[in-house]
């Protein structure tokens, strides 16, 4: 099969890849990392991604890691295909889907981060969360949550009134938010939790979702 | 002639020069329109329409309003992908992935440490802002991790996309210009072979050159 990934059902990361993969109807493989055994972080796999982390897509013989990078690259190669997650036809929607996923990158997503990792992560390190780090990090989410709750105010989703890979990128971190005490930042903000709701629903995340039991018994 | 695109912010700022860096690789005429932060402008609400989360750059193309620097940097390369230095960006979806990925990484795993310690390096003492060691130490040990993979990269490719200059490495220009040549802590990239001899080849590049001559130029005067 052409299209390998490599990964695991529950990373928030491959995730963020397999959802692009299901939006696209495309074929593929997902080879699995044992991360318990540190596979990530051995001569083999990291001859793959030097970082040493998941996902790593397999295209032929062409390799590319960084979840970010491996959606837009399967965004544009199949441009044509399902859904129009990147607006090409269109030099301004396509623009604000640029703004939006960085946005997603450098604003929502590391304070996110912080919080589902000390929340899910930790304790499967035998560690306790560190309550500091949470508050920070919620602080800061809310903050970038309110200019979501504006922009929201006048668009359907994060580019404008369509979906695009800006709303997918989103899709794996706030899925396990949502499992956290804290899931009232989402919900407390009608327009925010409306477009959560419209997201989240989409078939192609939902299929992903079934796979997302980290923090499960 | 096509109108010059605005750029919104101090060329001081990191991210306002990735951008400007970006025009200049690729021929755009643009207009540099002061923002006067010192004043809380970029905070102000007439700039918060523009760029809601109060940062600099923010960008004009015509009828086109953006902000966030590497989606600057990507619209422009995309745009303009003709003129100027045509392999930016790629010429071919391959060519295109692989900086994607480089770029990704400079975003998510060097820029974190990387910016930290400029802020308190380079800017807090301007600012009389107390630094903290912690960070400095932590970011310092982020970035080394960081730079000993690129030291191995390096040694494999001339760029980190591959054999052309490409957005992936200028993104890394604004950070690692203050590390360099502001703070103790450029050894860890002259120290480094492979990286050592990466920043000299892209930081003497006309374009860099150019910005870093638009960052020592005399602030304009507040009207």
């Amino acid at each position: 099969m052409a299209l390998k990934l490599h990964g695991i059902p529950m990373s928030t990361c491959t995730t963020r890849v397999l959802t692009c993969l299901h939006e696209k109807g495309l074929d593929f493989e997902l080879v699995p990392v044992n991360l318990f055994a540190g596979e990530h972080k051995q001569p083999p796999f990291l001859a793959k991604n030097p970082f040493g982390q998941i996902p790593v897509l397999e295209d032929g013989d062409f390799t590319l890691f960084e979840s970010r990078a491996i959606t837009a690259y399967l965004a544009e190669k199949y441009k044509e295909t399902g859904c129009d997650l990147l607006r090409h036809n269109d030099l301004k929607e396509a623009a604000l889907v640029k703004v939006w996923l960085e946005v997603e990158s450098q604003h929502y997503y590391p304070a996110i981060y912080q919080i589902v990792y000390q929340f899910f992560a930790l304790p499967l390190q035998g560690k306790t969360a560190d309550q500091a780090i949470i508050d920070v990090n919620l602080e800061k989410l809310g903050k970038v949550l309110d200019v979501y709750e504006a922009r929201l105010g006048t668009t359907k989703c994060l580019a404008g009134d369509f979906y695009s890979l800006a709303d997918l990128h989103h899709l794996s971190y706030t899925y396990y938010f949502m499992k956290t005490p804290w899931a009232s930042l989402i919900n407390s903000r009608p327009n925010v939790k409306a477009w959560w709701d419209d997201i989240s629903s989409r078939p192609a995340f939902k299929k992903v979702a079934e796979g997302m039991t980290f923090g499960e018994k | 002639m096509a109108t010059p695109v605005k750029v919104y912010g101090p060329p001081m700022s990191t991210a306002v020069s990735r951008v400007l860096a970006c025009l200049l690789e690729k021929d755009v005429n643009f207009q540099l329109i002061p923002v006067d932060m010192s004043k809380g402008e970029h905070k102000k609400p007439d700039y918060l329409k523009i760029q809601p989360f109060g940062q600099v750059p923010s960008f004009q193309d015509e009828s086109i309003s953006l902000f966030e620097s590497r989606a600057i940097c990507r619209y422009v390369s995309e745009k303009y992908a003709n003129q100027g230095n045509k392999r930016l960006y790629g010429t071919n979806p391959l060519e295109k992935a692989s900086i994607e990925q480089w770029l990704e990484a400079e975003g998510q795993s060097f820029n974190p440490p990387s910016s930290a310690l400029v802020f308190q390096l380079a800017f807090a003492p301007r600012m009389k802002l107390k630094q903290d060691l912690g960070v400095i130490k932590q970011s310092e040990e982020k970035l080394a991790k960081v730079l000993d993979v690129y030291e191995q990269r390096l040694g494999e490719s001339r760029f980190l996309a591959g054999d052309e200059f490409t957005l992936a490495d200028l993104s890394h220009l604004p950070n690692t210009q203050y590390l360099v040549s502001v703070t103790e802590k450029g050894e860890m990239f002259t120290k480094r072979k492979n990286v050592g001899r990466w920043w000299s080849e892209i930081s003497g590049r006309d374009s860099w050159k150019k910005v870093v001559d638009l960052q020592k130029a005399p602030p304009p005067k507040s009207a």
